[in-house]
């Protein structure tokens, strides 16, 4: 667990545009009736994206009040939840996995970059482009070590192309998001993978292939019970 | 090896496209009907005779879950919910299934609620996966679009798909913990019974399914319950994906045999490990919260929930930490120490207060800065921990430090005696600091 709480400068009011407001409405009827409180993570979510990557204290009451939850109820989950910046964050928000097998893959060398480049964790870099922390596991091991900058993911990292993407961001470049090494996902390397090649798999030959051995064994199964 | 004709997963890695008429073409959503049509105890009778083990981590065989379903009462409606949540350190294979293959999964949660007699699945995914979330809601879109799910669908069963998202918790991975925070309150374990089949999601009967053990689904049904048994060892069918990260040349997930032996699965896919399997140190062969295995005992084992048992580890998520001779594997096991601290979530004092006292004793115990005898009592107090709390964070905290103490115990002692042997100017300290 760890001790969080709100920003002391607050902005007084907060408002969600009417395209994230119509997109709210449509996100709480997927919940039945009088289970809207369900949707105080997505549309916390929608307001934090809305507002600079942070959630000021006015946008939390606003999403209670449009669930019908007490106050405290939706600071409870602004707290909880690690995903939720309280405080301001920069334009890029740099989240850098520190767990085991990113670790094994050089995380700490990331981290070096970001020291170098920005500075202590959670500030925001004199310049207000960046801030980094350190966090947990982001599902993404096979492609260590990784971050996620705002609302993506940039693996297989080093420190050489960790800080060209840094640069690249800064300067308003475009970035190329996954990974960095020319992977598609987490197969092996680029040509390496020895699975997965055999065409049969997608020229449509699989299609209709089971049908006779699933009506086999229903006509088994009715004959076992009768 | 694996043949590729016999792979559920057939875009694993997005060499192809995620979408509709590509996934029909590899055969997914193929005779989907007749599959229902058949019945749910057909579809329950399957699913139990293939042998497939829940894919979160606990390896409970599903058939049997679904099968633990109350009859259908219209006051109290069924609910499937998926657990997307994928947050166990080395684990990340569902998301592949989520941004490359997700008509497997789509179709998977239709057949499951129709087993287990529910009308709508919730699939929660962390919040953290916002590309694959948006992946997943452009397929589910595509499967409304062509009738495949929705009030009036092709295949008879009336069925709501919802995608769902947290922000950030490991714990919301606990399948009580998930329902928690589906409803809208913070993600804290709750004690069973009653089970969620009983008193689920808003108080209904609920089955939690991994993504894995829903997406195998369909496939199982199309090709038989003897096709997915003929993999693997007796106890522990099917084909599996395993995540394997950390020091081997080529770190990937791959679909492999249940049972594969580790050298093999590693030499295969992996590029072996890196600097020769001279080199290789030791391996956590389950996601984080497993024991770790020394070299010696793992090279030929076989990957299953069995055989990694009787080693005193365990399959887990199947993500596979492989480590080399230049691990420092007490650091290593102190980092899994502080993501257990980070997460707990603070309910039961032998958790809240245990993560924490457990990884500041580590974090000593990397430099070497502790006496001998606290090991013995670091052991003792993760058994204090191990099995006297809510949910299992408290025995997952406990056994990486119970494998490091088990395997490594003359490395944790050679820190203490280099520190102890070096000069040190740390301050002394006074009786009240
Ligand atoms: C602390 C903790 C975290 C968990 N995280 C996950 C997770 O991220 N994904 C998952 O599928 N199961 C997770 N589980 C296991 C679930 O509680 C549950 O057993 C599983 O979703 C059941 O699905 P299965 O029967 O298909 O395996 C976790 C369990 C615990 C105790
Ligand atoms: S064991 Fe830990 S994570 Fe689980 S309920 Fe207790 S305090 Fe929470
Ligand atoms: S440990 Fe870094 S993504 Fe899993």
């Amino acid at each position: 667990m760890s001790v969080r709480r709100l920003a002391e400068k607050q902005p007084a009011t907060f408002a969600f545009t009417p395209e994230n407001e119509a997109w709210a409405r449509l996100e709480i009827a997927k919940y039945p009736d009088g289970r809207q409180a369900s949707a105080v993570i997505p549309l916390l979510w929608r307001a934090m994206a809305q507002h600079d990557y942070w959630l000021p204290k006015a946008a939390i009451e606003k999403v209670a009040d449009m669930l019908g939850m007490p106050h405290i109820r939706a600071l409870e989950i602004a707290t909880f939840y690690s995903m939720f910046n309280l405080e301001p964050v920069g334009k890029y928000c740099v989240q850098l996995c520190g767990t085991t097998p990113c670790m094994l893959r050089g995380a700490q060398d990331i981290a070096a970059v970001c020291k170098e480049r920005i500075g202590e964790q959670r500030h925001v870099s004199a310049d207000g482009l960046f801030a980094w922390a350190e966090v947990e596991c982001l599902g993404a091991c096979c492609n260590a070590p990784m971050v996620q900058i705002n609302d993506d993911y940039y693996e297989d990292l080093t420190p050489e192309n960790f800080r060209t993407l840094l640069d690249d961001l800064a300067a308003g470049r475009p970035a190329k998001k996954g990974s960095q090494i020319q992977r598609i996902s987490s197969e092996p390397e680029p040509g390496k993978g020895p699975t997965l090649l055999d065409p049969a798999l997608y020229d449509g030959s699989l299609v209709g292939a089971f049908n006779q051995r699933v009506a086999e064994s229903i006509a088994a199964s009715k004959q076992a019970k009768n | 090896m694996l043949a590729d004709k016999d792979r559920i997963f057939t875009n694993l890695y997005g060499f192809q496209s995620p979408g509709l008429e590509a996934a029909r073409k590899r055969g997914a959503w193929d005779n989907t009907k007749t599959l229902i049509d058949a019945g749910k105890d057909w579809v329950i009778g399957e699913m139990k005779a293939s042998g497939l083990r829940g894919r979160g981590g606990a390896g409970f065989p599903t058939g049997l879950k679904w099968s633990f379903m109350p009859k259908p009462d219209p006051a109290r409606p069924s609910y499937l919910v998926v657990n997307a949540d994928e947050s166990e350190p080395g684990t990340c294979k569902d998301r592949e299934i989520m941004r490359n293959d997700p008509h497997l999964l789509i179709e998977g949660c239709l057949i499951a609620s129709f087993a287990m007699g529910a009308h709508a699945c919730y699939i929660y995914v962390r919040g953290e996966y916002i590309f694959e979330r948006e992946r997943l809601q452009a397929a589910v879109d595509e499967a409304y679009a062509a009738n495949l799910i929705g009030k009036n669908n092709v295949h008879g069963w009336p069925f709501d798909l919802y995608v769902h998202h947290g922000a950030g918790a490991y714990i919301c991975g606990e399948e009580t913990a998930l329902l928690e925070s589906l409803e809208g309150k913070k993600g804290m374990p709750r004690l069973k019974p009653p089970f969620p089949a009983n008193m689920g999601l808003y108080g209904c009967p609920t089955t939690v399914n991994n993504v894995e053990s829903i997406a195998v689904a369909p496939t199982i049904l199309r090709r038989g319950a003897a096709w997915f048994a003929g993999f693997g060892a007796k106890n522990n069918a099917g084909t599996k994906l395993f995540c394997i990260s950390g020091h081997v040349n080529q770190p990937c997930n791959v679909e492999e045999a249940m049972s594969i032996p580790f050298r093999e699965l590693i030499d295969k896919h992996c590029g072996g490990v890196r600097g020769g399997w001279d080199n290789l140190l030791a391996v956590i062969p389950g996601g984080s919260s497993v024991r770790c295995v020394p070299a010696a005992q793992i090279i030929d084992c076989p990957m299953d929930f069995d055989s990694l048992g009787k080693l005193r580890s365990g399959l887990g998520t199947a993500a596979v930490i492989v480590m080399d001779k230049s691990t420092d594997i007490i650091r290593a096991i102190a980092r899994l120490s502080y993501f257990y601290k980070h997460e707990s979530c603070g309910q039961c004092t032998p958790c809240r207060e245990g993560t924490g006292w457990m990884w500041r004793v580590m974090e000593r115990m990397v430099e070497g800065r502790a006496q001998k005898r606290e090991i013995d009592m670091l052991l003792d107090v993760t058994t204090r921990v191990e099995g006297h709390t809510i949910c299992a964070l408290g025995d997952a905290a406990a056994w990486p430090i119970q494998g490091l103490i088990a395997h490594f115990r003359p490395e944790i002692e050679k820190r203490i005696d280099s520190y102890a042997a070096n000069p040190h100017s740390d301050p002394i300290r006074m009786a009240a600091e």
